[in-house]
C-alpha cells in the first residue's frame, strides 16, 4: 500500500540535523560580519562628517598652528581616510574607543559603567512587560470583542499614550513620595553607595552573588519602579501583538483538530495556539527589548539613574564625539545581539525554520 | 473483524430537526435548518454544494460551532445520551473518545510545531490514563494500522516533513486511536492527489469496518460517496432534500423517484464515456426550502 512517493522527502537523522545547524550558524555568524562592518563604517564616517573639529576639543581655539599639527598628526588624520578607517577597526576590535573629554574615562570604562544599569532596567521591564502583556494579549484575543478585550485594549492605549516622563513622575510621588513603598531616585541608597564590588555591573546581581541582602533589596526597592515605568510601554506593544497573532492562530484548523481530539480549552489556547503565535512574537519582543536597551532617556533622567541613554546625551550635549560614537557602536552592537538572539530562538520554536 | 450490526441494535446517533443559526449584525444566517437523521454502525454519506451545510452538521455534532453561532435541535442522542442536556465538560470528553472527526487538508490541521508523534500520543493521553511510554507504544501501533511503514521514523517528523497522503493517515491515526465510535470525515481525501485518495479511502473504510465504527463521511463528490458509502443524504441550502441508498444514485431505473435535485446534481457531472456538448447547470426551487 505504501509506495515510495508516499515516505518524506528528507530523512531526519542526527548527522542532518547537525549538519543542517552548522549551515545555519554560518549564515548567522557570516550576516552579524557584515552588519557589523556596516556599523563600524557609519560611526566612522559620522566621525568626519560632523561640524566637530576633534584637533580643536584637544588643543583648544588659541592654539598655535604647529601645536595644532602635531596633535593632528597624533590623531592620525593627516593620513588618507581608508588608513584612518582600518585604524580605528583595529581600535575597536582591541577595545579602545577612545577618551571621554567629559569624564576623562576611557569611553569603555564609562560604558562599561553605564550599560549594566540600563541592562537591568531594560531586562527587567521586558521581562515584567511580557509576563503581564502575553497573557493579557492572549485573553484578548479569547474572548475577543467582550470585556477582557476591552480592558485589555484600554490598558494598551494607556501605554501608549500617556508620556512616559509623566507617568514617571507621578509614579515617584505615589510610591515614594506618599506611600513610601520603594526608594526613589537612583540606583541604590546613599548607604550603599559603592558598597556592591562590581562583577557583573548590575547591582541586584552582584549583591545576590556578594550575600549582601540588605544592599540587595535596597538596590531591588530603586529597580522596581523605573523598570515598572519600561514595562507598561513593553506590555502595551506586546499585549497588542499577542492579541493580534493570537486571533490569527486560534482561526487555523489545527486549533479546530485539536478540539476534535478532545483537549481542555486550557490546552488548546495556552499549549497548542500560543507557541504557533510565539514564532512571530519572538520578534516583535527581540525588538521591543533592543529598544529599551539603547537606552531611555526620559525615563533615566527622571530616576536618575545611570544608564547609557543619559550618558550618550550628555556627551552629545557637550560635543564629546568618543563618547557618543562610543555609545552609538554599543547601541549598534546590541541590536546585532539581540536580533542574533530572536533569530536563533525563532528556529527552536518553529521546526520549518530549521 | 466485527459482524455488521443487527437492526435492533440501538442506534449509535440520533438526531431530529438539528438547526443552526448564526446570529449576525446583518440577521439570521441559517446554515442548517431542520435536518434529522439516525445512523448506526452504517457509512452514510452527506453531499452537498458548498454552503449547503454539511459540515456545520458535522461541527454540531461534536459542539464545535464557533462563538455567535447556536445549535437547536427537538432531540440530539448519542448511544442513549442526551447531548443537548449535556454539560459542556462531558461534550468535551466525548469528542475524541466517542465521536472524532478527519478534517479536510493535513498541511492546516497539523499543529506544526508539534511532531506528529507528539500530537497522536496526545489524543491517546486526553482520554486514557496512561504515561508517555506507554502512549508512544499506542502512537506507533496506531501508525502501522494507518500502513505507515516506519512508524518509529515518522513519529518524530513535523508536519511540514510529511507528504499529503501521510499526513491524512498521521490524521486519521490521531482521530481514532481513542477508539471513537463514531467518526466524521469532512471531505478527507479532497486536499489530495487523486492517486493517494483510493488509498485513504481504503484505509478509512478498513478501519471503520473492522472497528464497527459508524462513518458520516461529508463530500461534495457525487460518484466518491455512490461508491463508498450505504446511505447518501442529499442536502441543500440546510435542509435534506432526500435520503437514499447510495446504490440508488446510478440506478437509472430509480429516476422516477428521485427528487428533482438530485437529478440536478447528477446531471451536472461530466461523463467519459458519454461526452456532452454543454453541462446542465442547476436549477434550484425555492419551494424546496419552504
Amino acid at each position: 500500500m505504501t509506495s515510495v512517493a508516499e515516505t518524506s522527502p528528507r530523512k531526519s537523522s542526527y548527522g542532518g540535523a547537525a549538519r543542517r545547524w552548522s549551515a545555519i550558524v554560518w549564515r548567522e555568524l557570516s550576516t552579524v560580519a557584515i552588519t557589523m562592518f556596516g556599523l563600524l563604517l557609519i560611526t566612522f564616517l559620522i566621525a568626519r562628517v560632523v561640524p566637530i573639529d576633534p584637533v580643536l576639543a584637544i588643543v583648544g581655539d588659541n592654539a598655535r598652528p604647529d601645536v595644532y599639527d602635531a596633535a593632528r598628526a597624533e590623531l592620525g588624520l593627516d593620513k588618507p581616510l581608508w588608513q584612518q578607517f582600518a585604524i580605528y577597526i583595529g581600535k575597536v576590535f582591541t577595545g579602545d574607543l577612545g577618551r571621554s573629554v567629559l569624564t576623562s574615562n576611557t569611553v569603555v570604562d564609562d560604558i562599561k559603567r553605564v550599560f549594566p544599569a540600563t541592562l537591568e532596567l531594560a531586562t527587567l521591564g521586558t521581562i515584567f512587560g511580557c509576563a503581564i502583556g502575553i497573557p493579557l494579549g492572549v485573553l484578548a484575543a479569547v474572548y475577543q470583542g467582550r470585556w477582557p478585550d476591552q480592558i485589555a485594549r484600554v490598558i494598551g492605549l494607556f501605554g501608549y499614550s500617556i508620556p512616559i516622563f509623566w507617568i514617571g513622575l507621578m509614579a515617584l510621588l505615589l510610591f515614594y513620595a506618599k506611600l513610601g513603598w520603594v526608594a526613589g531616585p537612583g540606583r541604590v541608597g546613599v548607604a550603599f553607595q559603592d558598597f556592591v564590588t562590581p562583577i557583573t555591573g548590575i547591582v541586584v546581581i552582584d549583591a545576590a552573588l556578594e550575600g549582601e541582602w540588605e544592599a540587595f533589596w535596597d538596590a531591588w526597592s530603586h529597580l522596581i519602579l523605573p523598570s515598572s515605568v519600561l514595562a507598561l510601554f513593553s506590555l502595551a506593544y506586546v499585549s497588542r501583538m499577542a492579541r493580534s497573532f493570537m486571533i490569527t492562530e486560534l482561526q487555523q484548523q489545527y486549533v479546530i483538530a485539536a478540539r476534535v481530539k478532545g483537549m481542555s480549552e486550557f490546552r488548546v489556547i495556552w499549549r497548542h495556539a500560543l507557541r504557533n503565535a510565539f514564532v512571530p512574537l519572538i520578534t516583535v519582543i527581540a525588538l521591543s527589548y533592543a529598544h529599551l536597551l539603547e537606552g531611555s532617556v526620559l525615563t533615566e533622567t527622571i530616576f536618575a539613574w545611570p544608564g547609557l541613554g543619559r550618558y550618550i546625551t550628555n556627551s552629545l550635549l557637550n560635543a564629546d564625539m568618543n563618547a557618543v560614537l562610543g555609545g552609538t557602536l554599543v547601541i549598534g552592537a546590541v541590536f546585532i545581539g539581540v536580533n542574533l538572539l530572536s533569530d536563533i530562538l525563532g528556529r527552536l520554536v518553529d521546526p520549518r525554520t530549521r | 473483524m466485527r459482524a455488521p450490526d443487527t437492526p435492533t441494535e440501538q442506534p449509535l446517533l440520533e438526531l431530529d430537526n438539528l438547526r443552526v443559526n448564526f446570529h449576525t449584525a446583518t440577521g439570521i444566517v441559517r446554515a442548517v435548518r431542520g435536518l434529522s437523521f439516525t445512523l448506526g454502525r452504517e457509512r452514510l454519506g452527506i453531499v452537498g454544494e458548498s454552503g449547503s451545510g454539511k459540515s456545520m452538521t458535522g461541527r454540531a455534532i461534536l459542539d464545535l460551532i464557533p462563538h455567535p453561532g447556536e445549535v437547536l435541535a427537538d432531540r440530539m442522542v448519542y448511544r442513549g445520551q442526551d447531548l443537548l442536556t449535556m454539560d459542556k465538560r462531558t461534550r468535551r470528553k466525548l469528542r475524541g473518545r466517542h465521536i472524532s472527526m478527519v478534517m479536510q487538508d493535513p498541511k492546516f490541521s497539523l499543529n506544526p510545531v508539534q511532531t506528529v508523534g507528539e500530537q497522536i500520543a496526545e489524543a491517546y493521553r486526553v482520554h486514557h490514563k496512561a504515561s508517555a511510554r506507554e502512549a508512544k507504544q499506542r502512537s506507533l501501533a496506531m501508525l502501522e494500522q494507518v500502513q505507515i511503514r516506519e512508524p518509529g521514523r515518522v513519529y518524530e517528523l513535523y508536519p511540514h516533513e510529511v507528504s499529503g497522503g501521510m499526513g491524512q493517515r498521521v490524521m486519521i491515526a490521531m482521530m481514532l486511536i481513542a477508539e471513537p465510535d463514531i467518526l466524521i470525515a469532512d471531505e478527507p481525501t479532497s486536499a489530495l492527489d487523486v492517486t493517494v485518495q483510493l488509498q485513504i479511502l481504503k484505509i478509512l473504510d478498513d478501519l471503520v469496518t473492522q472497528r464497527g465504527m459508524g462513518l458520516i463521511f461529508i463530500s461534495h463528490d457525487l460518484h466518491l460517496v455512490q461508491s463508498f458509502c450505504d446511505r447518501v443524504i442529499v442536502m441543500y441550502g440546510g435542509k435534506a432534500m432526500e435520503t437514499l441508498p447510495a446504490a440508488e444514485l446510478a440506478d437509472e431505473t430509480a429516476r422516477s423517484r428521485r427528487h428533482p435535485y438530485t437529478l440536478g446534481l447528477l446531471g451536472c457531472l461530466p461523463d467519459l464515456d458519454h461526452p456532452k456538448a454543454k453541462l446542465a447547470t442547476l436549477t434550484r426551487d425555492p419551494a424546496w426550502l419552504a
